[in-house]
């Protein structure tokens, strides 16, 4: 199975319930929304209407918290069968989840924890992708997670597993560009080695968000505006990948709607440019 | 260590603060065991305290907390939905608060508007479509949204004020025991205090469906008269309020 030939390019926001009124009473000005699975996974009532209003609209993409491709154990049929009726009837741009896992057994911790990067977690990961694309009937994207932890072990760094994971499972990479540097940042390793390190012909999605310095290590938020430091990794991300579609995430202290389009603009400034100087240099 | 083996200790990690064997050995920095096991203890809160808002209020932060830690110390998660952990929470406040029905119903009740609120549609009957009915075959259907429990206190009351924005009224048994109906009519979650004869009819219907098995439920307990004319009083009631959302033939 392979991820979709046609690149979609455009910019979008995460789609969240304090901005409903705005996107159903106003035409926003974005080229696609990201909304979380789970929370239309659900069996009927005013969620789901928004959904299918909002999707009449714009591009939708499904951005899963709760599969947890990861897992030892394999994928569980109740999830997957409901994300596909969601995906049938929303017909998404991309659906996306994380290279991580939150369940073990009957526990689930509903967190995003962290996967060692060894052989066998990529086979048990691998195996997973494949059973997911096969229920779903299509590709899906898996994003880098921040982390806060590392294993002794580990026999691969983060991007040589994700490069492997898509090469082998033909899904797209969703490259989260302040889960880099908050991994970077707590873990000491260079952002500029990982972003040399990820195939940029498997990404088809990015992106942006804030975080906040934590006792000892960063935090992945998401309440915060993206980072100076953020804004220029994704400079010189935009400078290798290529047309990609982008989108700012926020999930707490969510500001007015439009201090989101104000960051969604600065992105489009900045693919723009980047894009200009690569013709320029293809010419 | 095997990825099942991490998960493991993982998981026995979050829930007890016990790091296991292969996070002993081979995870750097307890500082990012302590991130993840902040960020899991966290979000059940979190689901706990946006689930029940008015029975926070009701019972005070620092209680509220404190049954919130007694719950997720007690029942670690399972569901792969975050917003499912917040049922079974009306049962830990059973074991805290032995004396207090009011607080268990008040969970109950919130717990069930925000169920009914997420809970599979169904179109309601049309009014011109009742002249057709056969009411001695006819097979009626309750709304996928309908919840319902005994109780004992003032819990609708409290928790309409709260609601509102009002002074809530103390928590007080009520002279007879009564009936609480949730369910939901369009994209609103409704709550109801009835008599508990109409709640029980409610129940005898969703488990019978027969129009014709309700009105001798009721002429059982009323006579014939009296047990016809609330049967035909209900039903009315329901097909009003977007209870009743089917009638076929048997």
């Amino acid at each position: 199975m392979s991820t979709n030939s046609t690149r979609f390019s455009g910019y979008g926001l995460g789609l969240r319930k304090e901005h409903y009124r705005d996107f159903l009473d106003t035409r926003v000005a974005v080229d696609f929304v990201e909304v979380i699975s789970e929370n239309f996974m659900i069996a009927g009532g005013q969620p789901r209407d928004i959904l299918r209003r909002i999707r009449e609209r714009h591009p939708v993409a499904l951005h899963g918290v709760s599969m947890s491709i990861g897992s030892a154990d394999g994928l569980r049929a109740d999830y997957l069968r409901r994300l596909k009726a969601l995906a049938d009837e929303i017909e998404p741009l991309f659906v996306s989840d994380h290279l991580s896992w939150s369940r073990y057994a009957a526990f689930n911790s509903h967190d995003l924890l962290p996967v060692p990067y060894t052989g066998e977690a990529l086979d048990i990961v691998c195996a997973n992708i494949h059973q997911a694309q096969q229920v779903l009937g299509r590709a899906m994207l898996f994003e880098n997670p921040s982390s806060y932890l590392a294993f002794d072990g580990a026999e691969m760094t983060e991007w040589e597993f994700l490069s492997a994971m898509a090469e082998r499972t033909g899904c797209g990479l969703l490259l989260d560009v302040n889960n880099i540097y908050v991994s970077a940042t707590n873990h000491g390793f260079d952002p500029q080695a990982f972003i040399a390190g990820i195939p940029f012909e498997h990404v088809r999605q990015i992106h942006l968000a804030g975080h906040s310095q934590g006792a000892e290590l960063l935090i992945d938020t998401h309440d915060s505006p993206v980072s100076e430091a953020v804004w220029k990794l994704y400079s010189q991300v935009m400078g290798r990948a290529g047309p990609v579609a982008t989108m700012i995430e926020r999930d707490d202290d969510i500001p007015p709607l439009a201090d989101l389009m104000a960051e969604l603009a600065t992105a489009r400034s900045l693919g723009a440019l980047r894009a200009y100087h690569r013709e320029s240099e293809a010419a | 260590m095997t990825l099942a083996e991490l998960q493991r200790d993982f998981q026995t990690w979050l829930v007890t603060a016990n790091a296991g064997a292969s996070l002993r050995s081979g995870a750097r920095a307890m500082a990012g065991l302590a991130v993840y096991q902040n960020n899991y203890r966290a979000q059940l809160v979190g689901c706990l305290e946006q689930s029940y808002p008015q029975l926070r209020a009701w019972i005070g932060d620092e209680a509220f907390r404190a049954a919130a830690i007694t719950h997720i110390d007690a029942h670690p998660p399972h569901a792969w939905t975050l917003d499912a952990y917040a049922e079974g929470f009306d049962r830990t406040l059973v074991a805290l608060f032995p004396d207090n029905p009011d607080v268990h119903e008040l969970a109950w009740l919130e717990h069930a508007l925000g169920a009914a609120f997420i809970a599979a549609d169904a179109q309601p009957v049309p009014l011109d479509a009742l002249a057709r009915i056969d009411w001695d075959t006819a097979r009626l259907s309750i709304t996928p949204s309908f919840r319902s429990m005994a109780v004992t206190t003032n819990a609708e009351q409290i928790w309409s004020a709260l609601w509102e924005g009002q002074t809530p009224p103390d928590g007080a048994m009520l002279e007879r025991p009564a009936g609480l109906l949730v369910w939901r009519r369009g994209y609103v979650s409704c709550l109801k205090q009835v008599d508990a004869i109409e709640r029980e009819a409610l129940l005898q219907l969703q488990a019978d469906g027969g129009f014709a098995g309700l009105c001798d439920w009721l002429v059982e307990r009323l006579g014939e008269a009296d047990g016809v004319a609330k049967a035909g009083e209900l039903l009315a009631g329901w097909l009003a309020s977007e209870l009743i959302t089917g009638i076929g033939a048997a």
